[in-house]
């Protein structure tokens, strides 16, 4: 007896260590609640079925491993010779009909309110477009480019998860995200806010959060949902969050931004390059803008990213180069990067472009000659 | 009766015999799943650890649309015609097909449609790259040039795919023996018939979608784009509206394989033989109303969400019945396990934990927190592997002694599936955990926080790979020197092709039609 007390006390404390091992696992591979009351809702929903699952997995498995167990040939058992039975059979169809109204009433309630966006206090259009996302807020003059952070490594906590400028939201405010895209389909998620929407060319989809004042001051971190192209791994979503008065000075320091960078570029336009500027941060953009499909070789991966090496637009007229890098070129990955970098960026990027690698133009574009070039636009 | 046969190359090229025809798609369909099991290989090799250390991000969406087009056009679709092929004539007492030389044109064109398709891997640009599902506009606009030969490969594919099935069904009507009423047919031509009728039904909507999309990229049409008045979401809807179907198509002749073997070993008849015909034709009904539960995220209105939502979770009630008659079959029988029992207990088991995530992926407000992670990789892999493959491979090792006269060598049945049982798992579950986690699909690398799951996935894929060379290596060693087997090799099969045939089954079978009481 006392061996049997002993044997069961030492399997009990080891079921005790494996289930809290379990236990601390579970929260690590589980679905996270998230932060908002929408999210929580979501993560409910997915434990509550989790749960019916598991149930239905003791009885079912149950049933079967019972049988393995006690209906075996080897045992000598004699097979039974039933083969059906309507009122059984009429059971268990019954029984999951009444498991799934049970599931699908507060799923249906969810939904309704998730895909409810009306009464919004704020607007912000989410624009996809290889590889990274535009934002503008629509009531506020702000809109600017979120990319990729590349100088992360992998042992970097947000390795493949940082941007260079993150999406900021005020809390407690219905914020509404216009989410589409400017060339193929892209997915927007926030698994912390339980927000996922697919960014669609010639469409505008809808979706919406409300953030609670205690999450003030935390980075949420999402991704790109929807295979996109090369690199569709690459496209974070990053979401700032800041208490409402926190909210409305980087409103006003972005305003401020916005206008010193105004004057800067008209500043720049103003004088002349010399072909060393020009060279130097040309490479710098060339090397974070345009390298990842061109290549820092210049040589592209063709057919898809032409190589630029040689190539007739860059060897040949100058606006044709203008037109091409300002306006992009659509059905294809080149994007428009006229509102994506001043006057002077451009300038550069373009004549390091008809310079390096041996193309050797010697052709010098100015800012002035990309405002010039706009102006005939 | 003299059982004369042609040799050499021509016997296989010219032939219009179903036992040959068979044979031919189940070898091509494991030579298929070999190469994109090798894809797949890359993928998890690229994905062991976080970082890019092996190919290109452009590569590896390669390697993921051709792993998919391959697998399921390729293994999955052409083994199951290959069982039909093999098993309906003599289940149902006929000589052959009743199309056979249709049988052989639609098996002949799968090689030349495959050709077309890997050799894509070789031409500038690279393979298609944007997916199985490939969805326009990535595909379209900014699809490589490759894409006009997947185009065509997907033509030839869906043309044999429907030769196959009208050759079922007219089989099926027209060449049961006297007294094979439809009531009595094995539930293997139950679900083979059914499974044809969705082929017929959606296949050529998937020839409708590649060819739409050959007009954008080439004359000037805009279906699927937005620029020029078209739609993108069409395009999944169409999509879909085949894919959905398809998903069936893929595991409905399992369902029949693993109906057939669990009565053996439980030398007990199938419980509710006839509810589970009509599951079978509710789950077949049922997939044409729920495709755009994979578009949850596309800004459906929420009228549409709901509709599809709901019609998804009905599935489950068929889907329900099944097991439980598979559950209720093994009750009070009297159990063996040998290896294609093994491998259909683990279907019913896997199957269900697949079904179960299904339930979970079609609630659409939660929907919004697994779509397009590897939440739904998890899904799909457990109703796909554990759920078709592993019942193709039972059907193998339950019929090869009936198709070569040659036993297998059940120790190693047995550590194949213990093998394929313990890495499918470790591949596939850890995904629904990186997937909860919020790591997406289809991407080449990945933060730190979801290296673990990814290294113990990659490290089951490498097993789960090499035990199915090992699968190829029992299969070649029975052929070569197995056991004879007997008639009936199983104490508790019954059929026409245990009952009325030798093992193995004659090259022609049938020739005049059996008695059925």
């Amino acid at each position: 007896m006392a061996i049997r007390r002993k044997l069961i006390a030492g399997i009990a404390s080891l079921l005790s260590i494996v289930l809290s091992g379990v236990v601390q696992a579970a929260t690590d591979m589980n679905m996270r609640p998230g932060v908002t009351e929408t999210s929580n809702a979501a993560y409910d929903l997915h434990m509550m079925v989790i749960w019916v699952m598991v149930a239905i997995s003791v009885v079912v498995f149950g049933a079967m491993i019972y049988s393995f167990i006690f209906h075996r040939k080897s045992k000598n058992y004699k097979p039974a010779t039933f083969h059906h039975s309507t009122k059984v059979e009429m059971i268990w169809t019954a029984i999951p009909i009444i498991i799934l109204i049970y599931l699908t009433i507060p799923a249906v309630k969810l939904l309704i309110k998730m895909e409810d966006a009306s009464n919004s206090e704020m607007s912000i259009q989410v624009t996809g477009s290889q590889w990274k996302w535009h934002y503008k807020y629509l009531e506020h003059d702000v809109e600017f480019f979120s990319e990729l952070d590349r100088s992360l490594t992998i042992t970097d906590e947000n390795y493949l998860l940082e941007v260079d400028n993150a999406l900021v939201v005020p809390v407690e405010t219905k914020v509404r995200f216009l989410v589409t895209a400017s060339d193929v389909i892209h997915s927007w998620w926030v698994p912390d806010l339980a927000v996922k929407k697919d960014a669609i060319p010639g469409f505008i989809n809808e979706t919406w959060t409300a953030i609670p004042a205690d999450q003030a001051g935390k980075t949420f971190r999402g991704q790109c949902t929807e295979l996109c192209g090369k690199d569709h791994g690459f496209m974070p979503v990053v979401v700032k969050v800041l208490s409402k008065e926190d909210f409305k000075a980087w409103v006003a320091q972005k305003d401020q931004e916005r206008l010193a960078a105004e004057k800067a570029a008209a500043e720049a336009a103003a004088q002349s390059w010399d072909m060393d500027k020009l060279m130097a941060m040309g490479k710098e953009v060339y090397d974070s803008k345009c390298a990842q499909c061109h290549q820092a070789s210049g040589l592209g991966i063709p057919p898809a990213f032409p190589a630029l090496k040689g190539s007739p637009i860059a060897l040949g007229p100058v606006d044709a180069h203008i037109n091409i890098v300002v306006n992009g070129k659509s059905g294809t990955g080149m994007a428009a990067y006229g509102p994506q970098l001043t006057d002077a960026e451009l300038a550069a990027v373009i004549t390091y472009e008809r310079n390096a690698w041996e193309n050797n133009t010697g052709d010098k574009v100015q800012p002035a000659d990309i405002q010039a070039f706009k102006a005939g636009n | 009766m003299s059982d004369h046969h042609p040799t050499g190359f021509t016997r296989w090229l010219y032939t219009t015999n179903h036992k040959d025809i068979g044979s031919m798609y189940l070898w091509f369909s494991f030579i298929m799943f070999l190469i994109g099991g090798a894809m797949a290989m890359v993928i998890r090799a690229e994905l062991y650890q976080p970082g890019l250390q092996f190919v290109d991000p452009n590569f590896f969406n390669q390697m993921t649309t051709m792993h998919g087009l391959i697998m399921v056009f390729g293994a999955v679709m052409p083994s199951m015609v290959g069982l039909a092929n093999w098993l309906i004539p003599m289940m149902i007492g006929a000589p052959d097909m009743a199309l056979p030389r249709m049988n052989n044109w639609s098996f002949w064109i799968l090689p030349f449609a495959f050709t077309l398709l890997l050799s894509s891997l070789f031409m500038e640009g690279g393979a298609p790259n944007f997916g199985w599902t490939f969805y326009a506009p990535l595909s379209t606009t900014f699809g490589p040039p490759s894409t006009d030969f997947f185009i065509l490969g997907v033509h030839m594919m869906g043309i044999s795919s429907i030769m196959g099935a009208i050759n079922v069904i007219v089989t099926v009507f027209n060449m049961r023996a006297p007294g094979m009423t439809l009531m009595k047919m094995p539930l293997f031509v139950w679900t083979w018939l059914i499974t044809a009728f969705l082929l017929i039904m959606v296949m050529p909507v998937l020839a409708g979608t590649v060819t739409m999309m050959l007009t954008d990229r080439h004359f000037g049409t805009s279906f699927f784009d937005a620029a020029g008045g078209g739609d993108p979401v069409m395009f999944q809807h169409i999509f879909w509206f085949f894919g959905h179907p398809e998903v069936y198509i893929m595991i409905l002749p399992a369902f029949g394989v693993v109906s057939e073997i669990i009565p053996t070993f439980s030398r007990k008849k199938l419980f509710g033989y006839s509810s589970m015909v009509y599951a079978t034709a509710s789950i077949a009904l049922l997939s044409f109303i729920v495709w755009a539960h994979h578009m949850f995220a596309v800004g459906m209105p929420v009228a549409g969400e709901l509709f599809f939502m709901i019609a998804t979770m009905l599935i489950a009630v068929p889907t329900g019945v099944k097991v439980f008659n598979w559950v209720a079959t093994m009750w009070q029988g009297a159990l063996t396990f040998e290896t294609p029992m093994l491998f259909s207990i683990a279907f019913v088991i896997l199957f269900t934990i697949g079904g179960f995530s299904g339930v979970m992926l079609a609630m659409a407000p939660v929907d919004f927190q697994y779509h397009d992670t590897y939440f739904v990789v998890a899904h799909f892999h457990y109703v796909l592997f554990p759920g078709a493959i592993f019942g193709t491979t039972a059907a193998v090792y339950y019929w090869l002694p009936k198709w070569a006269g040659k036993m297998y060598n059940e120790t190693a049945g047995k550590i194949h599936f213990w093998l394929s049982m313990i890495f499918v798992n470790l591949t596939f579950f850890p995904m629904h955990f990186s997937g909860l986690a919020g790591m997406p699909r289809r991407i080449p690398d990945y933060n730190m926080m979801f290296a673990d799951f990814n290294m113990w996935a990659s490290i089951g894929a490498f097993g789960l790979g090499l035990t199915q060379v090992y699968f190829l290596v029992i299969v070649l060693l029975t052929l070569k020197n197995g056991k004879t087997a007997e008639q009936k090799q199983w104490e508790g099969a019954s059929g026409l092709e245990w009952d009325a045939m030798p093992s193995p089954a004659p090259y022609h079978t049938f020739s005049t039609p059996p008695k059925i009481d």
